[in-house]
């Protein structure tokens, strides 16, 4: 049965649509929304609720709509939870109703209804807590929620925008369009932004059309003036951001989120009518009366034919006009007991209260109470339509930390103009006249009387919370969760705040709102995400030889933002077996393995030694050019932050290398300490590390290699711990003996562009690729720590063996003063020391037992690297032990994993303690 | 999201800075009081109202300034450079 009127509507009527909907077919034109489609086809129910899965139907003609909630679309780019009132028609949409199965028609979970008396307010901390809550979580929480968000990868793209105007105009009905049209003809840069698909707001239905649209067409004319349709504007920040989402019809994305800088701001937002609370109120069939006026004038629907039109207050006077008009029997029953004439052909029953909804699936008829408390009879109809007040949309002003003000003239609570930022406009600030309202906010009687449709929050759900003490207007909120959700306040907030000032003695004012927070409308975690997804969510850094690296079969592995070789497995061996051959190699021939992402930080200028003086352990001004020290830095707690080895260019120039993940972090600590602390010390900072690739040759064949490569660079006499410049083959080249496998190794350094020509002139000399797994066998083995790894958040110099550089050393540096603390002194800290099990595997992690050997009971530390040394030919570990540098030879007990082991406290190095490798 | 003056570019959106903690720390000496050590490593004012703060300008010139704030409303009262005097507000 159609209900749509043969003329009339901001729709086209030449053009039809077709859509699905819950499977069925359906026809409108373009300017319906799917709403408007679905009710000008006789749809009657559109959802189910939330909690009790009672049936619905379309409610409001807005945003404020709280049942007819939808998943548009399906598959991976499906959106859950959109209202079919905010939906603009297209051809070929499909959309389900969220929370019911199979259909609003036929649910299962609408047995709930009968469970009613058990699902008040807090049912779920009073009901499922025996004998454990743990056992109803799984289950209530498949019960609860709405529309289920897709699984896979979102296929849609998002776009994120920055703009900046003089005055942001949020609404564009006749106020929002005024305020434009005066800020743009003052040569502001202003922009317009408007949810709907189309500009006017209440003007398409109950004002002046025609008067829009030349204002319309003057803004658009105007190079000074925006104008954002579809656009929500969502949330407001500090100093005059707001947030705000456009829907987009381009096909270039689906949504694009805007950041819009404003130096004033003008709300006209209009405002929301409020229901009336009655038992069964939810009835599909009721409806505001804004939405019936918006149904019949803007989208030619005319939604019933027999009219019940209940009020406390005058607004509803032009409704019954145009139900009149359109040929529906009209009669308003009104709760005062003197109000004005009803317009012509309108019936009025003054003084009278609707009391109960009846019919299941449609709404039949109105049982009427008098003001006095008696029956007033009953009245036929096929819609109700009601209005219990207005609110004025005051969300991003609340938001905004913008106070509200209970007016008792409109019943409602309105913004307080200030002067600053921002002004407010029209029916968001309240102006909508003198409209003789008698507040009635809850009607005597027995039954569901809805205050919160969406959430299926009832008066008797505000009772229970009052009874129970929770009074504070943001207790109510929680407790009941009245206005939260998809509601956002926005029809439920002010009746169920005065509902809890009548079970309280206090009036509205002094009950007060909750604050509102963003987001106003619900927003898609795509469009929050934008472009910052997938593998732009965190760019990935590639090798200069990372190509190289694939053609020597290198299975590749994420460290921090790099990807890295882990290894180079050869003829179908796993990456275990690989490493192992590859650290064998390393101590037997030549090793070459790509150190490139090795934090490179040059610090220049006459201060250089001073001021590296202040950050490492040891000490840098004492450097000769050409030599390199190991260095530990701390943070100002003492804590290790990083370690890595530093160079004397020259007189004025140092190069401070850090641990690949600690490249950017360090350069910005030297760099915050110059200028914040020292600004004094004459240094330049300067990170290199991407510009240079590091390839290191290692093992007792690596001097050949060097000597075979073509560069000027004198080799003779080239001891561990120096540093050579000259070129390769014609290239810039710098060279570092030091290091982290305890073999003679030469770290070469060429601009990173020919990184992959290097490593294959290495190659052909004989030197095999090795990865990181094989590099960290080769580091336990002798000891060497690794930061993060094998220290943590409590671990000072003294606790890895490095007490004696401390001693040497006179001077402050960060951090030195903080290991002076009598926490830094005691005897009993972690410390880093090597463990020998025999032949049993320790695993990272397991715990050393305190000599009681209780479990569950104290640890005395824990394994921190743990390898099989295929040189040694049995497993190495390194761990963190109490007081371990004092019980060398002792022998503990580990735990791991409901398994009891033992191991005898060594010194971390497990291979060549004199460094006669090193030295070769 | 705050409008933050750099004194060295101007006007820039709050997600190109780093905020640094309070300003004007004094760093004791190697030879203070465990007092005065835990005072300038632990203890800050966090006061409702006007803040002294450090700001890193990281995605932008780099720079580290000073800025004064207000925690309660936002206001941003100034900002100056690294090494300046505290202003007496």
């Amino acid at each position: 049965m159609s209900r749509r009127l043969p003329t009339g509507g901001v729709i086209d009527r030449n053009r039809t649509v077709t859509f699905r909907f819950n499977g069925r077919e359906y026809s409108g034109h373009p300017g319906d929304t799917m709403a408007s489609a679905l009710l000008a086809a006789g749809v009657d129910l559109v959802g189910r609720s939330f909690k009790y899965h009672r049936p619905r139907g379309l409610y409001a003609a807005g945003l404020e709509e709280p049942n007819g909630l939808v998943t548009l679309g399906a598959g991976a780019s499906a959106r859950p939870n959109l209202k079919l009132t905010e939906i603009e028609l297209a051809d070929g949409m499909e959309a389900h109703s969220v929370n019911c199965a199979p259909s609003p028609e036929w649910d299962w979970r609408s047995v709930n209804q009968l469970a009613g008396p058990l699902l008040g307010a807090g049912f779920y901390y009073k009901t499922f807590k025996w004998p454990h809550w743990h056992l109803f979580e799984g289950p209530i929480r498949n019960a609860a929620g709405l529309g289920e968000a897709p699984t896979g990868p979102d296929p849609d793209r998002y776009q994120h925008r920055r703009a900046h105007c003089d005055v942001l105009v949020i609404g564009g009905g006749m106020s929002g369009l005024a305020a434009a049209r005066e800020a743009a003809l003052q040569g502001r840069d202003v922009i317009l932004a408007e949810t709907d698909f189309v500009l006017g707001g209440s003007a398409l239905w109950r004002g002046d059309t025609d008067t829009c649209r030349a204002i319309e067409h003057e803004l658009r004319a105007m190079g000074n003036v925006r104008i954002l349709t579809r656009t929500c504007v969502f949330g407001a920040y500090e100093h005059g951001m707001f947030a705000a989402v456009e829907h987009c019809l381009d096909g270039t994305y689906a949504e694009r989120l805007w950041l819009i800088r404003a130096g004033k701001t003008v709300l006209a937002t209009g405002a929301i009518e409020r229901p009336m609370v009655f038992a069964d109120n939810d009835r599909p069939g009721v409806m505001l009366a804004s939405a019936v006026h918006a149904y019949v004038v803007r989208f030619g629907v005319l939604p019933g034919q027999r009219v019940v039109l209940a009020t406390n207050n005058s607004s509803v006077w032009p409704v019954a006009e145009v139900l009149r008009d359109a040929g529906a029997e009209v009669t308003i029953v009104d709760a005062r007991s003197d109000p004005a004439e009803p317009p012509e052909g309108v019936a009025l029953k003054a003084g009278t209260l609707v009391h109960r909804a009846k019919g299941r699936r449609r709404v039949k008829a109105v049982d009427l109470l008098s003001r006095s408390g008696a029956s007033a009879g009953a009245l036929d109809c096929d819609l109700l339509a009601v209005s219990g007040g207005w609110t004025p949309t005051a969300h991003l002003y609340s938001q905004m930390g913008g106070k509200l003000h209970y007016t008792a003239d409109l019943a409602a609570f309105v913004p307080q103009q200030d002067d600053g930022q921002i002004s407010l406009v029209g029916a968001a600030a309240g102006e909508w006249g003198d409209y003789n309202i008698d507040p009635i906010w809850e009607v005597p009687g027995p039954g569901k009387k809805f205050v919160d449709l969406a959430n299926d929050v009832t008066a008797q759900d505000i009772a229970i919370a009052a009874r129970e003490d929770y009074r504070s207007v943001e207790h109510l909120k929680r407790y009941t969760t009245l206005g939260m959700g998809i509601d956002q306040g926005r029809t439920s907030n002010v009746n169920g705040l005065a509902i809890m000032g009548e079970h309280t003695q206090r009036a509205p004012g002094e009950v007060g709102t909750t604050r509102f927070r963003p987001p106003y409308s619900p927003v898609t975690l795509g469009t929050l995400a934008g472009p910052d997804s997938g593998m732009t969510f965190a760019p990935i850094r590639y090798l200069p030889a990372y190509g190289w690296h694939l053609e020597q079969g290198a299975l590749m592995e994420e460290h921090g933002p790099w990807l890295r070789p882990a290894a180079y497995p050869r003829g179908g061996e796993d990456w275990q077996t690989a490493a192992q051959s590859e650290a064998i190699h390393a101590r037997t021939g030549a090793a070459l393995f790509d150190g490139s992402p090795l934090g490179k930080i040059e610090v220049c200028g006459p201060d250089a030694g001073a001021f590296l003086d202040r950050f490492y352990v040891g000490t840098a001004s004492s450097l000769k050019p050409g030599r390199a020290r190991y260095g530990l830095m701390l943070d100002e707690h003492g804590i290790i932050m990083d370690d890595g080895v530093f160079v004397r260019i020259d007189e004025q120039r140092f190069l401070v290398h850090t641990t690949s993940g600690g490249a950017d972090r360090i350069a910005a600590h030297l760099e915050e300490w110059h200028q914040c602390e020292w600004p004094d010390l004459d240094v330049a900072i300067l990170p290199v590390t991407n510009q240079w690739a590091v390839m290191t040759v290692s093992g007792p064949e690596a001097r050949n290699i060097v000597h075979q490569l073509d560069t000027d660079i004198d080799l003779t006499d080239f001891k561990h711990m120096q540093w050579r410049e000259g070129t390769i083959a014609g290239l810039p080249t710098r060279i570092l003996r030091a290091s982290f496998t305890g073999e003679a190794s030469y770290e070469i350094n060429v601009p990173a562009s020919h990184a992959s020509t290097l490593a294959e002139k290495i190659l052909t000399l004989g030197a095999r690729p090795i990865g990181i797994e094989a590099l960290m066998i080769l580091r336990t083995e002798k000891g060497y720590l690794h930061v993060g790894v094998d220290t943590d958040g409590t671990t000072q110099p003294q606790d890895v063996g490095m007490a004696g550089p401390l001693k040497r050393k006179t001077s402050d540096f960060v951090g030195r003063r903080s290991l002076l603390r009598e926490d830094g002194r005691r005897a009993d800290r972690l410390q880093l020391v090597g463990l020998n099990s025999g032949d049993a595997f320790l695993n990272v992690g397991a715990q050393v037992l305190a000599p009681e050997g209780q479990v569950p009971g104290p640890t005395d530390g824990h394994v921190t690297s743990s390898y099989f040394s295929p040189t040694l030919r049995r497993p190495i570990a390194l761990a963190l032990v109490r007081a371990g540098q004092a019980r060398l030879g002792e022998e503990i007990e580990l735990y791991d994993m409901g398994k009891r082991l033992r191991a005898t406290i060594t010194s971390p190095v497990a291979l060549d303690p004199k460094g006669d490798r090193l030295n070769a | 999201m705050l409008s933050i003056p750099c004194p060295h570019c101007g006007l820039r959106d709050e997600d190109e800075f780093v905020w640094g903690g309070e300003a004007h720390l004094v760093r004791p000496r190697l030879d203070c009081s465990a007092e005065e050590w835990a005072q300038y490593l632990f203890y800050r004012d966090n006061p409702k109202g006007i803040a002294f703060e450090r700001w890193h300008h990281r995605f932008g010139c780099g720079q580290w300034f000073n800025l004064v704030r207000n925690t309660a409303t936002h206001t941003i009262e100034m900002s100056y450079l690294i090494d300046a005097q505290r202003p007496d507000l």
